[in-house]
C-alpha cells in the first residue's frame, strides 16, 4: 500500500468517524438517562439528512452560504420536534413497563418514520452537496482533500465531546441529568423532576442524531435504507465504547472508521463486516465494552 | 403459556384451536391467492414460537433472524449445490443447520443478560448478514439465492396443487411445534427457564446451572426459527440476505408481543394479523404497510399489555361476568 | 464430639474500606441450630454469603463435610447440601407456589426433562406437606406474587427445605411474620428441621428467638466472632449485652 492510499485511508476514516459519533453519542446518552436503546434513531439521523437536504436545495439560490445554518436548523428542528413527540407521546405513557415494551416501541416509530420518509421523499437517490462544495479543498501531506470533510466535521465532532463533558460536569442542567443517571428514585426524593430531564436529554440525543445526519447529507447522496443502516452501526460504536461512554464512543468511532476505511481499499467486500466484527470480539471479551465500567450485580 | 390454573378452558381452548386450523385448510379453497399467505403465517408463526420461548426467560433477543437465514439458505445451498431435493430433506436441513449453529454462539450469548444478551445476538446477526451479503461469489449477495420447488416426499407436484401440499405441511408442523413448544415450557426445563426471568438467583440457590437451562431454551428457540425459515425460502421460492437483516429480528419480537408473548395462539395471531396487513396494505394502499403496522403496535402496546390474545381472553372473561 | 458439620478458618473480607471478617473461625456441629448476632452491618449476612459461594473470601477456607467449598459457586454448594433461606424472599414470581416448590423438586433429583409435565411428578405430595408444615398450603395455587410478605418469607424457607439439606443457612427467619405469629412460626420451622434432622444457622436479632430456639450463640462484632456458646451464657455476659445488645 502506498502512502497516498494510506493517508486517504486515513482520512477517510476520519471523516466518516466523525459522523459515526455524533450519531452514537446522542444513543448513548439516551441510553444512560432513560435505560432505552432508541432502535428510531437511526430514522433521525436519516431525517435530519433528508430535513437539511430539502432546506440546503431551498436556500442554495438565494445563498449557497445560507445552506449552513439550513443544516443546523434542520438537525435542531428534527431532534425538538420528533425527539419531543417520541419522549412525550409514546415513551413516557410506557415508563415502568416490560422493557422490551419500550424497545418495541422506539422499534415501531422505526417503521412509520422509515415508511414516511419514502412517502415524503421518495426512493429516488436526492444530491445536496452544496456545504461541501463552497468550502475549499486542503492538502494533507501532499494528498487533497475536502475541508469540509477533514476539518470541519471532526471539529464540529471534537467540540460535541468539549460540549458535551462541559455540560455534564460544569453546569446545573448537566449535573441533574447525571444525578438522575447515578440514581434515578434518590434524584426523585430530592426534587429533581425526572421527567423533564428525559425529555431534554431524549431531545439532545435526538438533535445529534439529526446533526449527524445533517453533515452528512452534503457528502453523500440520500436513500431509502440509510437510517436502518445508521441505527445498527452506531449502536455497534456504543456497545464496543461502552453503552454511556462519551469520549469512548468518539475513539471507538474513530477506530472503527478508520479500519472500515482501511477495508474499503485493501478487502472492498468485506466493509460493512467489520464494525460488526469488531463488535463481537470486543462484547465477547468485555461484555460492558472497550471503555465501561463493570458493574456487580447486587442482589 | 402461563400454565392455565383453570382446566376448564383448555378444552374451549383446543376447540379454537383447531377451528382456526380447520379455517386455515379450507379458506384456500375458497381464495387459492391465500394459500401462500396462509402458509406464511403459519411459517413465521413457528419463528415467533422460537422468539417466545426466549422472551419466556425475559430474554429479547435482536438477532434472532440470524437463525430464520440459516434456515432458509442451508436449503437454498443445497439447491444450488446438490440440485433439487425433497421438502423433507429441505426442513431437516434448514432446522439441523440452525440448531448447530443456535448451539455455537449459544455457548457465549447464554453468558449475558438483557441488553448485553440482546446487543451479542445483534452482533453476530450482524456478522451474517455482512457475510450474506457480500460474499457474492458463494450466496449472489442482495440478489439472494432461488429455491427450485422440492417434491413432497418424493411426489412431484404442479405449482397449483404444490402451494397446497406445503400449505397443510406447514399447517402441520405449526400445530406440532405449537404442542412441542408447550410441552417444553410446562415442563422442569421449561419452568426454569422461566425462573430465570423473575429470579435467577434462586435459580441457582436450588442448585440447578441458569446457564445450562438458557443455553437449551436458546438452541431450541434457534431450532424453530431454522425451520421456519426454510418454510418460508420453499413458500418464497428464494432466499435473500434481508432474512438474516435486523429490522427482520425487530419484526419477530414485534409479532410476538403483538400477539402476546404468553401463548403459542398469539404467535399466530400476531403472525396472520401482520401478514395480512402487510399484504393487503402493499397491495391496495400505496405502500404504507410499515406504517399501518407501526401504528397498531403502538396501540397495542398502550391499550392491550397481553397482546391480541390478552383481548380475546379479557372478552371472554367480561361475557363470563355477564352470564 | 464429631467433627463438625461446616468449619470456617481464618475468613478474611472487605468491602471497599470497611472490614467485614478479619480471621473468623466457626463451627457448625451436626445437629444444632446456630444463632448468629451482633450490630447491624458487622459482617453477618457475609457469613451466609461466603458460606454458599455467593461471595469469595480474600483469605481463609470453608470446608462442609470435610471438602474445601471455598470456591465453589453457589449451585455446586446447593448439591452438595447446604441450602439457603433469603432475608428478602427469593421465589419465582411469576409462577405458583406449588410450581415454586416443584421447580426445587425437580432441582434436588436433578431432573432435565424438556417432555414430562413438571406438575406431574411424583413430588407433588410430599412438596404439599411441606407447604403444609409451613403453614401456606392454602397458597399452593396462587401465583408468588400475590402472596404478602409473611407467607412468601415460609414459602422461601420451605423451597429451601424441599432439597432435603444437610445444612439450612437463614437470615432473619422471621422478619417480615406479624410479631404475634412468630414463636408459631419458629415453633413449626424448628420442629420441621429436627424431624428431618437438618442443621441450621440463623442470623438473628430478636433475642428472644435467639434465646429460646439456638442451641448455641456466636458474637460477630468488628469483623471477628467474639464469643460462642450456649444462649444463657453469651446472653448474661455483661459485654455481649452492651456490645451487641445496646442495654
Amino acid at each position: 500500500m502506498d502512502s497516498t492510499i494510506f493517508i486517504l485511508a486515513l482520512l477517510d476514516g476520519v471523516s466518516y468517524a466523525a459522523l459515526v459519533f455524533l450519531v452514537s453519542v446522542g444513543l448513548s446518552l439516551i441510553f444512560s438517562v432513560l435505560r432505552i436503546v432508541n432502535v428510531a434513531h437511526g430514522s433521525l439521523y436519516a431525517y435530519g439528512a433528508y430535513v437539511a437536504a430539502t432546506l440546503s436545495l431551498a436556500v442554495a439560490p438565494i445563498s449557497p452560504w445560507l445552506t449552513f445554518p439550513a443544516l443546523l436548523v434542520a438537525s435542531v428542528a428534527v431532534g425538538v420536534v420528533v425527539g419531543g413527540v417520541m419522549e412525550r407521546f409514546l415513551l413516557r405513557p410506557v415508563y415502568g413497563r416490560e422493557d422490551v415494551l419500550q424497545l418495541l416501541i422506539t422499534f415501531a416509530v422505526f417503521m412509520i418514520m422509515d415508511n414516511l420518509q419514502r412517502l415524503i421523499w421518495g426512493v429516488q437517490p436526492i444530491f445536496a452537496s452544496t456545504p461541501l462544495k463552497l468550502l475549499p479543498n486542503v492538502s494533507v501531506l501532499g494528498v487533497s482533500y475536502t475541508s469540509y470533510q477533514v476539518i470541519l466535521l471532526p471539529a464540529v465532532a471534537l467540540l460535541t465531546v468539549l460540549g458535551l463533558r462541559y455540560f455534564l460536569r460544569h453546569t446545573l442542567a448537566g449535573a441533574v441529568i447525571l444525578a438522575v443517571t447515578e440514581d434515578r428514585e434518590a434524584a426523585t426524593a430530592i426534587g429533581v423532576d425526572a421527567r423533564r430531564v428525559f425529555l431534554v436529554t431524549f431531545m439532545i440525543g435526538a438533535s445529534l442524531a439529526a446533526l449527524g445526519g445533517a453533515l452528512a447529507s452534503p457528502t453523500t447522496s440520500l436513500v431509502p435504507g440509510m437510517g436502518a443502516d445508521m441505527i445498527v452501526l452506531s449502536f455497534a460504536v456504543a456497545a464496543t465504547a461502552g453503552l454511556g461512554q462519551i469520549e469512548g464512543a468518539a475513539v471507538t468511532a474513530l477506530m472503527i472508521g478508520i479500519a472500515r476505511a482501511f477495508v474499503i481499499y485493501l478487502q472492498p467486500e468485506f466493509e460493512v463486516l467489520v464494525p460488526y466484527l469488531i463488535m463481537v470480539l470486543v462484547l465477547l471479551i468485555r461484555p460492558m465494552g472497550l471503555f465501561g465500567v463493570d458493574k456487580v450485580r447486587k442482589i | 403459556m402461563q400454565a392455565p390454573a383453570q382446566t376448564s378452558g383448555s378444552g374451549l381452548r383446543l376447540a379454537i384451536v383447531l377451528g382456526l386450523v380447520a379455517l386455515a385448510a379450507i379458506v384456500p379453497i375458497l381464495l387459492p391467492s391465500w394459500a401462500t399467505l396462509i402458509t406464511l403465517v403459519a411459517a413465521k408463526g413457528v419463528v415467533v414460537l422460537g422468539v417466545i420461548i426466549l422472551l419466556q426467560a425475559g430474554q429479547v433477543s435482536f438477532g434472532h433472524a440470524m437463525y430464520f437465514a440459516v434456515g432458509a439458505y442451508a436449503v437454498a445451498f443445497w439447491g444450488r449445490h446438490m440440485g433439487p431435493g425433497d421438502l423433507i430433506l429441505y426442513l431437516l436441513l434448514g432446522s439441523a443447520a440452525a440448531t448447530l449453529f443456535g448451539a455455537v454462539i449459544g455457548l457465549f450469548v447464554v453468558r449475558y443478560r438483557e441488553i448485553f444478551f440482546g446487543m451479542l445476538n445483534l452482533a453476530f446477526s450482524m456478522v451474517l448478514w455482512s457475510l450474506l451479503e457480500k460474499l457474492y461469489h458463494y450466496t449472489n449477495g442482495a440478489d439472494g439465492i432461488r429455491v427450485v420447488r422440492p417434491t413432497i416426499a418424493g411426489i412431484a407436484f404442479q405449482p397449483e396443487t404444490f402451494q397446497y401440499a406445503l400449505l397443510y405441511v406447514t399447517l402441520v408442523i405449526a400445530v406440532v411445534a405449537s404442542y412441542v413448544a408447550q410441552r417444553y415450557l410446562d415442563s422442569p426445563l421449561g419452568h426454569m427457564l422461566r425462573a430465570i426471568k423473575s429470579n435467577e438467583t434462586r435459580l441457582e440457590y436450588l442448585g440447578v446451572s441458569a446457564r445450562r437451562v438458557l443455553l437449551i431454551g436458546y438452541v431450541l428457540s434457534a431450532f424453530l426459527c431454522g425451520l421456519g425459515g426454510a418454510l418460508v425460502a420453499v413458500a418464497q421460492q428464494i432466499a435473500t440476505p434481508e432474512f438474516g437483516y435486523w429490522t427482520k429480528s425487530g419484526e419477530f419480537v414485534f409479532i410476538a408481543i403483538l400477539g402476546g408473548s404468553s401463548s403459542a395462539l398469539g404467535a399466530f395471531a400476531g403472525s396472520a394479523v401482520f401478514e395480512i396487513v402487510r399484504f393487503y396494505a402493499a397491495a391496495k394502499l400505496a405502500n404504507t404497510w410499515q406504517l399501518i403496522l407501526g401504528v397498531v403496535l403502538i396501540a397495542i402496546i398502550m391499550f392491550a399489555p397481553n397482546g391480541l390474545v390478552g383481548i380475546l381472553n379479557r372478552n371472554r372473561r367480561n361475557a363470563e361476568a355477564r352470564r | 464430639m464429631s467433627a463438625p458439620l461446616l468449619q470456617a478458618r481464618g475468613l478474611e473480607i472487605r468491602f471497599g474500606g470497611v472490614v467485614a471478617a478479619d480471621g473468623v473461625d466457626l463451627d457448625v456441629i451436626e445437629g444444632e441450630n446456630l444463632a448468629i448476632i451482633g450490630p447491624n452491618g458487622a459482617g453477618k449476612t457475609t457469613f451466609l454469603n461466603i458460606s454458599t459461594g455467593y461471595l469469595k473470601p480474600l483469605a481463609g477456607t470453608v470446608t462442609f463435610l470435610g471438602q474445601d467449598i471455598t470456591r465453589l459457586p453457589p449451585r455446586a454448594i446447593t448439591r452438595l447440601g447446604i441450602a439457603r433461606a433469603f432475608q428478602i424472599p427469593q421465589l419465582f414470581l411469576e409462577q405458583t407456589v406449588m410450581e415454586n416448590m416443584m421447580i426445587a423438586a425437580a432441582a434436588r433429583s436433578g431432573e432435565t426433562s424438556g417432555w414430562r409435565r413438571l406438575l406431574d411428578r411424583p413430588e407433588r405430595e410430599e412438596m404439599l406437606r411441606l407447604l403444609d408444615s409451613v403453614g401456606v398450603a392454602a397458597f399452593a395455587e396462587r401465583r408468588a406474587h400475590e402472596l404478602p410478605e409473611g407467607q412468601r418469607k415460609l414459602v422461601d424457607i420451605a423451597l429451601a427445605l424441599a432439597l432435603k439439606p444437610r445444612l439450612l443457612l437463614m437470615d432473619e427467619p422471621t422478619s417480615g411474620v406479624a410479631s404475634s405469629e412468630k414463636m408459631g412460626v419458629m415453633d413449626i420451622l424448628v420442629a420441621a428441621l429436627a424431624r428431618e434432622k437438618v442443621s441450621s444457622v440463623f442470623v438473628e436479632h430478636d433475642m428472644d428467638m435467639v434465646e429460646r430456639y439456638a442451641h448455641r450463640v456466636a458474637v460477630w462484632s468488628s469483623g471477628r466472632i467474639q464469643t460462642v456458646g450456649p444462649p444463657a451464657q453469651v446472653l448474661g455476659d455483661p459485654e455481649v449485652r452492651q456490645r451487641v445488645i445496646g442495654i
